[in-house]
C-alpha cells in the first residue's frame, strides 16, 4: 500500500525582548539559577502580572510578515497545571482568542514551492526547568526562564514529508531572525519545534491518529524523528494495531521515538479568561506603526533582486534564505554595483558558500566582509585581474591577508603582482618568444590541428605567469599565426 | 485617653499637630489596648511593639519637620491578605503560617507613605472565604457587642479591632461583601469602593474579578480620608484604573437635599429579619427629613446573584490558589511519597474545609464540558446584573437597602450549612459582581442590641456621592459613635 504522511507543526519562538512577558526581570540566556526571577516569576502571594508591550509588537510584527490578520482583541487565558517549575500552578497563554490568525509561509523543497498555512500565533509565557540530575534524589527549580515571552505558532496539516517539514521549520527559523523577533538559538532553546505526525493510504480523506514528537531541538533531528516515526506508524497498522493519539520523544542517541503519555492521562487545563489582565486591543495606528518599522521582507526582497539583478528565482530565493546571507549580499552589491549583482551572486553561492560549508560557518562568521568580496568582483569587472587570478586573491582574503580593510583585494594584488598585462606591445613580445620556442606546435596548427593552438595560448599565459589578458593572447596569437 | 480612643481620624491629625499627643504615645496606647484586650476578641493575629514604635517615631520626627500629611502619626491595623514587608502574611491560613512578606502590597506602601503607624495584622476568614470568620485557621474572632457572636467576614478582625477601639481604623478587602456585612455586625463604616479604583497589587487574590480594598473605620469623614490615600492609579496591576485623582472627602458637608435614594424592590422582600428592618426604615425615614426622596428600582436578575458569585469566585479561587502548592513557599507536609502526593498532602493539610470546598466547587465548574453551563453562564448573569444596576441609576443618585439579612449571628448556628452561610452575602455580592461601588454605615440596634448597617451603592465611581450620603446621615444621628460595653 503507498502511504501519505501528514504533519504538522507547532513551534515556540523565543521572544527577543528584554525583559519577561509579564514582569520586569531579564530574559538572557544562561546566568545562574534563579537569579532573574523577581516576586511576579515565583508567584509570590499577591503580585499581578503585567503585559509587556514589546511582545506584542514581536507578536505584530509576525503576523504582518506571515501575512496574518491582527486579532483587534485578544484574550489571555490561564491554562492550570500542577508542575514544580510553573510557579502560579497555571501558564498565562491565549486560548480561544490568538493575536495572530491565519496567514502563511511560501517554503521550497528543491525546486518545488509549497505554501504552507498558519492556523494561528499566539503570545504565551515559558515554564522553568526542572533540574533532575546532580540533586541526590531530588529535583532543582531554575525559574530564570520561567515568564520568558514565547510565540507559540501553529500551522495546518499542510506538509507531506519530513523534507517539507523541515523546509518550513528552516522557513520559519530565518524569518524570524529576519524581523527581529527572535535569536533562533536551537541549542538555547529559543526555537523549539513539535511536530504532529499521522500516515493514511494515499486517497484515504480522514487523517489518521496522530502522534504528537515534542521538543525538537535541530533539524537534523526533526528529519530523523519523523522518519522513524512515520515508519513505525506505518508498521503498526500493518501490523494490525491501531495508531492511539500520545505525546513522544524523540531520542537521538536510539533514533527512536517513545511515548511519554498517552491521551488518557491528558490534563483537563481548565482554560478560563485571565481575570488579572485586561484583553489585548491592537488598533489599526499600532499595526500600522510596527509595520512601518518592518525590514523588507524575504518574499519581496526575492522579487526584488530578481528584477533588479536579473537573478534566477532559485538564486534570489538562496540570497534570501536568511537574513546574514540577504545582509551580506545587499553590503557587497551596494559597493560593486547593481550592474555586478550578478556576478556577486555567483561569487556568493559558488567560491564563498563552498568555503563556509567546508568550515561549517555561517555567512555572518565569514572572515571574507561583504566589502571585500565586492572589491575583488570590481577587480574582475574591470579586467584588472582574471576570473582564474581572482580564484589566487580570494585564497589570500580567506586567509585574512590584504591588511583586513575593504580595498584588501587590490592590496593583495599589488603584493603579489597580479595585475593583468594588457598592454598589446608586452604581450606580442611574450608572443614572439612563445611562436619563437615552440615551432612543433606552430607547425602542428598550421596542419590543421586545432589542439595546438590552446597549448601555444596556455605557454604564453604560463610566461605571464596567468597574467595576460587570455582574450587580448587568443586574439594576438590568431593574428600572428593566420597573418 | 477615652477621647482618643473614640476621637475621628481629623481629630487625632489635630491632637497631633498641636502636640498634644505624640504618634509613640498614641501608638502605645493602642498596643496596651490590643495587650489588655485582644485575647478575648483573637482579632490581631501578628503584632510586634519595636516596629510598630519605630515606625510611631518615624512619624514624630516627620510631623516635628512639618512634612507630615493628614494621616501622619495616626495608627492602624492591615487585614492580614495584605503583603506587608518583615510582617507575617498569613491569610488566616495554615497555608502561610509562617510567610514573612519580603514586599508591601501597594495599599500598604501608600498608607505607609501618608505616615500611618501600623499596629498589626488582623484576623480573617481564610483567604478571605467566610463570612464569619470562623473559617480562619488561627480561630474565630469574637464580636466585642456580644463575644458568643460572630464579628461577620472575612474581614472580621479589622471590624472587631475598630469597635472595641483597639485601632482607630484598617483595610479591609471586600469580594462578596467582606467589608460591609462585618462592618453591620460590627457597626461601624467600611467602604469597597469601584473595582479598579484601588490597586490589588501584593493582596493576597481571592477571585481577582470581584476583590477590591478598601477603608474600615467609625465614620464616613475618617473613610473618606483613608480613601484618598488607598486609591490611584497603580502601574502594577493592570486592572487599576488610569483616573485623575479625586478627593473624596469634597462632598461631605454638602446638604442631601434632592439626593434621590433608589430602594430595589428585591432588597425588601421577605429576605430580611424585622429588626433589621425597623432600623432601615428609620434610617430611611431620616433620609427623607435631611432632603432626600425615595424611589422604588428593581434589579430583576438580583435573585440570581448568589448562585454567580458562588461560580465565579470559586472558579478564580481554585487558579488563584494553585500557587500554593508547598514546592516554593509556605506549607508543606513532613511526610509525602512522590510528587503528587506532596502536592495533595500539602494543601490537604494547608487547606481548611472552607477554602478546599471552594477548590473543588471551582475545579469543577471549569472542568471540560462543565465551563459553558456554570463559568460563562455566570458570566452573562454577571452582565444582566451589572445592566440592572445601570438601569435603577437612571432614576436614583444612590441605592440604599439592608448590608446583611440579620444581625450578628451566634457562633456555630450557620458553619455547619455553607448554603444558610453564603446567604449572609445576599444584599452585598450584586455590588461586586457589577464593579460598583459600596458601603455600610451603622443604623440601629436590632434584636439583642446588635447593630444593624445600612448599605449604600453608588454608581460606578459615585464614592464621594455615597460618602456624602453617610457622612450627612452621621451628622443627624450618634449610632456611629456607639461603643460597646466592657471595652473601656
Amino acid at each position: 500500500m503507498n502511504w501519505e504522511v501528514v504533519i504538522g507543526l507547532e513551534t515556540h519562538a523565543q521572544l527577543q525582548t528584554k525583559s519577561k512577558i509579564f514582569s520586569g526581570s531579564s530574559i538572557a540566556f544562561g546566568a545562574e539559577p534563579n537569579v532573574q526571577a523577581n516576586a511576579i516569576d515565583i508567584a509570590l502571594p499577591g503580585v499581578l502580572p503585567v503585559l509587556n508591550r514589546e511582545a506584542v509588537v514581536c507578536a505584530i510584527k509576525f503576523g504582518l510578515a506571515v501575512g496574518a490578520s491582527i486579532a483587534p482583541r485578544s484574550v489571555f487565558a490561564r491554562k492550570n497545571y500542577f508542575y514544580p517549575d510553573l510557579p502560579k500552578g497555571y501558564q498565562i497563554s491565549q486560548f480561544e482568542i490568538p493575536v495572530v490568525q491565519g496567514g502563511g509561509l511560501a517554503i521550497r523543497v528543491g525546486e518545488q514551492e509549497k505554501f504552507v498555512h498558519l492556523t494561528r500565533a499566539h503570545l504565551e509565557e515559558d515554564a522553568g526547568k526542572s533540574l533532575h540530575e546532580d540533586f541526590h534524589g531530588k529535583s532543582g527549580i531554575d525559574l530564570n526562564r520561567a515568564g520568558t515571552p514565547l510565540l507559540e505558532i501553529v500551522t495546518e496539516p499542510d506538509m507531506r514529508s519530513s523534507l517539507e517539514a523541515v523546509a518550513y521549520a528552516r522557513a520559519l527559523h530565518a524569518l524570524v531572525q529576519w524581523i527581529g523577533i527572535c535569536d533562533g538559538n536551537m541549542q538555547e532553546g529559543s526555537f523549539r519545534c513539535d511536530a504532529n505526525v499521522s500516515v493514511r493510504p494515499l486517497g484515504q480523506k480522514e487523517f489518521g491518529t496522530r502522534r504528537e514528537i515534542k521538543n525538537l531541538n535541530s533539524f537534523r533531528f526533526m528529519q530523523q524523528a519523523i522518519d522513524y516515526e512515520v515508519q513505525w506508524q506505518i508498521n503498526e497498522i500493518t501490523e494490525g494495531r491501531a495508531i492511539r493519539q500520545a505525546t513522544v520523544l524523540f531520542d537521538p542517541d536510539t533514533g527512536e521515538t517513545r511515548a511519554m503519555r498517552s491521551k488518557e492521562d491528558a490534563h483537563d487545563y481548565r482554560y478560563f479568561p485571565d481575570p488579572d489582565l485586561l484583553p489585548l486591543e491592537i488598533g489599526a495606528d499600532w499595526i500600522a506603526e510596527v509595520n512601518a518599522g518592518l525590514p523588507e521582507l524575504p518574499q519581496v526582497m526575492q522579487a526584488r533582486f530578481q528584477a533588479e539583478y536579473e537573478l534566477s528565482a532559485y538564486d534570489a530565493a538562496i540570497l534570501t534564505a536568511s537574513r546574514a546571507m540577504a545582509d551580506y549580499y545587499v553590503a557587497a552589491v551596494a559597493i560593486a554595483g547593481a550592474a555586478n549583482g550578478k556576478a556577486v551572486a555567483n561569487w556568493i553561492m559558488g567560491e564563498l558558500a563552498a568555503r563556509l560549508n567546508r568550515n561549517d560557518m555561517e555567512v555572518a562568521a565569514s572572515p571574507i566582509s561583504a566589502a571585500q568580496l565586492a572589491g575583488l568582483i570590481q577587480r574582475i569587472a574591470d579586467h584588472t585581474i582574471s576570473n582564474n587570478i581572482a580564484k589566487i586573491v580570494f585564497e589570500a582574503l580567506w586567509n585574512g591577508e590584504g591588511g583586513g580593510q575593504a580595498n584588501a583585494a587590490d592590496e593583495i594584488i599589488e603584493k603579489q603582482g597580479l595585475k593583468q598585462i594588457t598592454d598589446t606591445g608586452a604581450i606580442e613580445k611574450i608572443i614572439d618568444e612563445v611562436l619563437a620556442t615552440n615551432q612543433k606546435s606552430v607547425d602542428e596548427f598550421r596542419a590543421g590541428k586545432e589542439k595546438a593552438f590552446n597549448a601555444l595560448v596556455g605557454q604564453a599565459m604560463k610566461a605571464t605567469r596567468g597574467k595576460a589578458n587570455p582574450q587580448q593572447v587568443n586574439d594576438l596569437l590568431k593574428k600572428k599565426l593566420g597573418g | 485617653m477615652s477621647d482618643l480612643i473614640n476621637a475621628s481620624l481629623r481629630e487625632l491629625s489635630t491632637a497631633l499637630a498641636a502636640k498634644k499627643v505624640s504618634a509613640a504615645e498614641l501608638a502605645a496606647l493602642f498596643l496596651d489596648r490590643i495587650d489588655r484586650l485582644n485575647p478575648g476578641l483573637n482579632a490581631f493575629i501578628a503584632l510586634d511593639r519595636d516596629k510598630t514604635l519605630a515606625q510611631a517615631k518615624a512619624a514624630d520626627a516627620a510631623l516635628a519637620a512639618g512634612s507630615g500629611g493628614p494621616l501622619t502619626g495616626i495608627p492602624l491595623a492591615h487585614k492580614d491578605i495584605f503583603c506587608t514587608k518583615g510582617w507575617r502574611t498569613s491569610c488566616g491560613s495554615r497555608m502561610l503560617e509562617n510567610f514573612i512578606a519580603p514586599y508591601d502590597a501597594c495599599v500598604v506602601e501608600k498608607l505607609n507613605a501618608a505616615g500611618m503607624v501600623t499596629l498589626g495584622k488582623l484576623n480573617m476568614d481564610e483567604f478571605a472565604m467566610g463570612s464569619s470568620n470562623e473559617t480562619s485557621y488561627f480561630g474565630p474572632v469574637k464580636n466585642p457587642w456580644d463575644p458568643t457572636r460572630v464579628p461577620g467576614g472575612s474581614s472580621g478582625g479589622s471590624a472587631a479591632t475598630i469597635a472595641a477601639r483597639l485601632a482607630p481604623a484598617a483595610t479591609g478587602t471586600d469580594t462578596g461583601g467582606s467589608i460591609r456585612q462585618p462592618a453591620a455586625l460590627c457597626g461601624l463604616t467600611g467602604l469597597k469602593p469601584t473595582y479598579g479604583v484601588v490597586s490589588r497589587y501584593g493582596m493576597i487574590a481571592f477571585a481577582s474579578s470581584l476583590d477590591q480594598a478598601g477603608p474600615m473605620a467609625k465614620s464616613a469623614e475618617d473613610c473618606a480620608l483613608l480613601l484618598n490615600t488607598m486609591a490611584g492609579f497603580d502601574t502594577r496591576d493592570s486592572t487599576s484604573l488610569e483616573r485623575a485623582a479625586e478627593d473624596y472627602a469634597r462632598d461631605l458637608e454638602k446638604p442631601l437635599q434632592g439626593l434621590r435614594i433608589g430602594l430595589p424592590t428585591e432588597f425588601f422582600g421577605d429576605g430580611m429579619d424585622a429588626d433589621v428592618r425597623a432600623a432601615v426604615e428609620t434610617a430611611l425615614a431620616e433620609y427623607r427629613k435631611l432632603g432626600a426622596t425615595t424611589v422604588e428600582v428593581t434589579l430583576p436578575n438580583s435573585g440570581l446573584s448568589v448562585p454567580a458569585y458562588y461560580v465565579i469566585a470559586p472558579a478564580e479561587a481554585s487558579s488563584n490558589l494553585s500557587r500554593f502548592d508547598g514546592v516554593r513557599y509556605g506549607y508543606r507536609a513532613p511526610d509525602y511519597g512522590d510528587l503528587n502526593d506532596m502536592y495533595s498532602k500539602s494543601r490537604a493539610q494547608g487547606f481548611g474545609a472552607e477554602v478546599k470546598r471552594r477548590i473543588l466547587i471551582g475545579t469543577y465548574v471549569l472542568s471540560h464540558g462543565y465551563y459553558d453551563a456554570y463559568y460563562l453562564k455566570a458570566q452573562k448573569i454577571r452582565r444582566l446584573i451589572a445592566a440592572d444596576f445601570q438601569k435603577a441609576f437612571e432614576s436614583c443618585d444612590v441605592i440604599m437597602g439592608p448590608t446583611s439579612p440579620s444581625v450578628a449571628f451566634a457562633f456555630g448556628t450557620k458553619s455547619a450549612d455553607p448554603v444558610q452561610m453564603y446567604l449572609s452575602d445576599i444584599y452585598t455580592i450584586s455590588t461586586n459582581l457589577a464593579g460598583l461601588p459600596g458601603m455600610s454605615l451603622p443604623c440601629g440596634f436590632g434584636a439583642n442590641h446588635m447593630p444593624v448597617g445600612l448599605q449604600i451603592i453608588g454608581s460606578w465611581f459615585g464614592e464621594a456621592k455615597m460618602l456624602q450620603a453617610a457622612h450627612q446621615y452621621q451628622k443627624a444621628t450618634d449610632w456611629h459613635t456607639q461603643m460597646p460595653g466592657g471595652m473601656q
